[in-house]
């Protein structure tokens, strides 16, 4: 297996730690940092300055109840928060997307399959199945879009991208992504443009349909 | 032992002790330092006096109860918390269930590396000093920043704080734990 060579810009990884990214984009960083000792790294530094800050903030004395309560409650029982586990080439974050199932796939045409993930305000994020040789459907984005392989790779005029890679678009970045020969290409895609399902078409239709 | 060693600050020693021993002393201990400046971090954000003691209480909670995800090889316990305090924030205002990276955590028994811990130590301290030596706006951008007051689109970090030499270091903490490091790219 070839070493990650596309990550996370470091804006992103500071925006990430300290919390003001949107969940569906949060939600690649995860995976991605999963999977690349490199920006996880990144992450922990930035998450080292959020320690320094933390600890240099003007304090607010706490009532002693809250202390006396805290302490008593070091021995209750608790329900701990799910934790999920890499699941095959499913990172732990989009194990906890799609809560512990398997992706619920739809057919797009031409062999593409899509499986939303989530979907809000914020934007969207889900699974992409591109067969080899296929081109990845246009999903319409006009912001930010982050998109993480998970299976195959793809290759388009910036460069090829495999396990791990992450492509940083915005609404500059024209590419025509086609997924290389070998696994189907299994990518997690992020954006921020709500979705446009009558829009979402292999790109290879699009002339044909005159959109 | 680590924990008689002079060069740890006695947070980690505290941390240590909750983490391997659930000393209850050490964690008042350490509630006693942390509570009061995670109150004044999440109230900086708006958030009232009642709801930032509660969170503070699920922060110190989770403290307890997450003691065995903390290692002193790849972070401060200010580093620690702070992360802590950004998730369960962000996860009762926003009712969201942030995604997480994957827990990385050393093996029971694995021999403590004195050395590593205190240079984590030091580089903390080299982004103190970088953050003391910012302009009063520049430092305001900062603490904005990292509270999460800046959009992503506001966010770009180029402030002269030694991020390289810290990554560099927090990698050679993840490094020890090559084993697991290996299996994630197989």
């Amino acid at each position: 297996m070839t070493a990650i060579t596309h990550h996370i810009s470091d804006a992103l990884i500071a925006s990430y730690a300290a919390g003001s990214l949107p969940q569906v984009f949060a939600t690649v960083v995860a995976a991605h940092v999963s999977l690349c000792p490199q920006c996880r790294a990144a992450l922990e530094a930035h998450q080292a300055v959020g320690g320094v800050v933390l600890d240099g903030t003007a304090t607010s004395a706490v009532s002693k109840d809250m202390k006396q309560a805290t302490l008593a409650l070091l021995d209750a029982p608790y329900i701990p928060q799910p934790e999920y586990d890499r699941s095959g080439i499913y990172p732990g974050p989009v194990v906890q997307a799609m809560e512990g199932k398997n992706p619920k796939w739809k057919t797009l045409g031409m062999g593409v399959k899509q499986s939303i993930l989530s979907e809000d305000r914020s934007g969207s994020v889900r699974l992409l199945y591109i067969p080899a040789g296929q081109a990845v459907p246009d999903h319409g984005h006009n912001g930010l879009e982050l998109t993480l392989v998970l299976q195959g790779s793809f290759t388009d005029e910036t460069g090829q991208f495999g396990v791990g890679d992450v492509e940083i678009g915005d609404s500059d970045l024209e590419h025509t992504p086609i997924a290389d020969a070998g696994l189907p290409c299994i990518c997690l895609a992020a954006t921020d443009a709500r979705l446009r399902f009558n829009a979402f078409l292999p790109r290879l239709l699009q002339p044909l349909f005159r959109i | 032992m680590l924990s008689r060693s002079t060069e740890v600050s006695q947070q980690t020693v505290w941390m240590l002790a909750v983490r391997d021993h659930r000393d209850k002393a050490a964690f008042a201990a350490l509630f006693d330092h942390f509570a009061p400046r995670l109150k004044g971090f999440i109230m900086r954000t708006g958030t009232p006096a009642t709801q930032a003691e509660e969170i503070v209480q699920d922060v110190m909670l989770t403290v307890w109860r997450k003691a065995a995800m903390f290692d002193p090889h790849r972070a401060q316990v200010s580093a620690w918390i702070y992360q802590i305090a950004r998730n369960r924030h962000i996860d009762i205002v926003r009712k969201e269930n942030r995604p997480l990276p994957e827990a990385m955590i050393e093996e029971p028994g694995t021999e403590p590396d004195t050395g590593q811990v205190f240079a984590i130590a030091q580089e903390t301290a080299r982004l103190k000093d970088a953050l003391a030596n910012l302009t009063d706006d520049q430092r305001e951008m900062i603490t904005k920043a990292y509270m999460g007051e800046l959009s992503h689109q506001e966010i770009s970090i180029q402030t002269g704080l030694p991020l390289g030499t810290i990554k560099s270091r927090i990698r050679l903490g993840l490094d020890r734990l090559r084993h697991e490091l290996k299996g994630l790219r197989e």
